[in-house]
């Protein structure tokens, strides 16, 4: 057992200092938080040891096919054959590897495999739009799919979301589970989407949406585009070495 | 030295289930560990209606107090078959289910003895970014008396809210998203 106590015991901390990044639970453009956020302050909670550690996943939860949404069927899907790439760093620029990323989108059409996606554009039998991969040694991660489709939704008149890719990461600690969307560049229905512009910061708004890439697109085979994903860091040790 | 920009939040949705479950999402521990639980509840919204599309993830130590993670400083312990996380969609009745141990005890900054305890994340259509909170037991009274985030917490929040009810094969633990029960969320 563990109950001796341990004044020395040293955590690592991840501060909350940037301020604009996360929606307000209570957005009243997204009719959907009305029930949903809670009515009283959020009481900060102190970063121990559930906070600063977390899962280790992947192995044997990563199968060869699931970073290609394009060869999980038969036939290949319909669609614009995209290439989404890029890395997983903590705000200390450090590359984070190992981290298992999950991402699920609509078809191209804009048609989610889901029973209730009542949205009527077609299904496409080789498509799901599930993936997961793990981060390598530099904390790279690579999806190969369609390009989703916009899709409307019932939020406010003539209402649409903009094509995006939703993602899911554990990073290390508890403290940096983030579940959020990529979106693509220039998209004109940014302006009207309230999940999107829930973002309080123009600049942390822009950090959701991937960019096209020359480098990843391939000639008569795919579009490349890349998105970095940046979560919280742990601040710098005391301990580090002074520069000389 | 510049710090990036983090990834701003955003809503899971409502197709989650598509990327989101794992056949074993919801075993923390394999079947037939000793000592092994259920922890069961239902996600309510503020009209107090059960929420069918929430899904639940939870972490905690082992029933030792270890975890699985080399970012413990005391080190990481695994244990048979324990992946301390769980992951649960809610049901039609807004039900979830997570089969798990209760945690041991842990060692806190300056010698204090936090409680069992077992952090979860919600997410759900209309929560823009997660809520967090707590899982404690209602059988661990004199520890839950000790516990520094209890302690710590403002005059207004229900410490109730927090304490999972000791059940015939494990604990119920109910969560309010807002509401007269509203559950106590945190900031992490």
């Amino acid at each position: 057992m563990t109950e001796q106590s341990t004044p020395d015991l040293i955590l690592p901390c991840y501060p909350r200092d940037q301020v604009g990044v996360d929606p307000p639970l209570d957005y009243r453009g997204y009719g959907s938080t009305q029930l949903r956020h809670p009515l009283k302050p959020l009481v900060v909670l102190p970063q121990m040891l559930t906070e600063v550690t977390g899962p280790v996943l992947g192995e044997g939860r990563v199968g060869p096919t699931d970073n290609d949404l394009t060869v999980q069927h038969e036939g290949e899907p319909i669609g614009q054959r995209i290439q989404v790439s890029g890395r997983l760093l903590d705000s200390d620029g450090r590359a984070i590897p190992n981290a298992l990323v999950e991402v699920w989108q609509a078809n191209a059409s804009g048609r989610y495999k889901h029973g209730n996606d009542d949205w009527p554009a077609p299904l496409d039998p080789n498509f799901t739009g599930a993936g997961r991969c793990l981060t390598d040694s530099e904390g790279r991660y690579r999806f190969v799919t369609i390009r989703p489709g916009a899709y409307p939704w019932k939020n406010h008149p003539n209402a649409w979301r903009p094509a995006h890719i939703h993602f899911s990461l554990f990073g290390r600690a508890f403290t940096q589970r983030l579940v959020t969307q990529m979106y693509f560049p220039a998209d004109p229905l940014f302006s009207q989407d309230p999940i999107f512009n829930s973002v309080p910061d123009p600049k942390a708004r822009e950090r959701m949406i991937s960019s096209f890439d020359w480098d990843t697109t391939e000639d008569h085979w795919q579009l490349g585009y890349t998105w970095d994903i940046v979560l919280r860091g742990p601040e710098a040790t005391v301990f580090e070495e002074p520069h000389a | 030295m510049s710090r990036l920009g983090v990834t701003p939040s955003q809503t899971v949705g409502p197709f989650f289930t598509i990327g989101l479950t794992w056949d074993d999402g919801n075993q923390v521990v394999p079947a037939g560990t000793p000592g092994e639980v259920w922890i069961r509840g239902v996600v309510y919204d503020g009209a107090g209606d059960p929420i069918p599309d929430a899904v639940i993830e939870t972490w905690q130590a082992n029933q030792d107090g270890r975890f699985p993670s080399a970012d413990d400083p005391r080190g990481a312990v695994e244990s048979d078959g324990f992946r301390g996380l769980g992951r649960s969609g809610t049901d039609r009745d807004g039900r979830y289910q997570i089969r798990t141990v209760k945690p041991g005890p842990l060692p806190a900054p300056g010698g204090a003895i936090e409680a069992p305890h077992i952090d979860v994340t919600v997410l759900a259509r209309g929560l823009l970014a997660r809520l967090v909170t707590r899982i404690y037991f209602s059988d661990e009274q004199a520890a839950n008396e000790s516990d520094p985030v209890l302690a710590a917490l403002p005059p207004n929040a229900d410490a109730r809210s927090l304490i999972a009810v000791a059940q015939e094969d494990g604990y119920r633990f109910d969560i309010h998203l807002q509401g007269e029960q509203e559950t106590v969320f945190f900031e992490v």
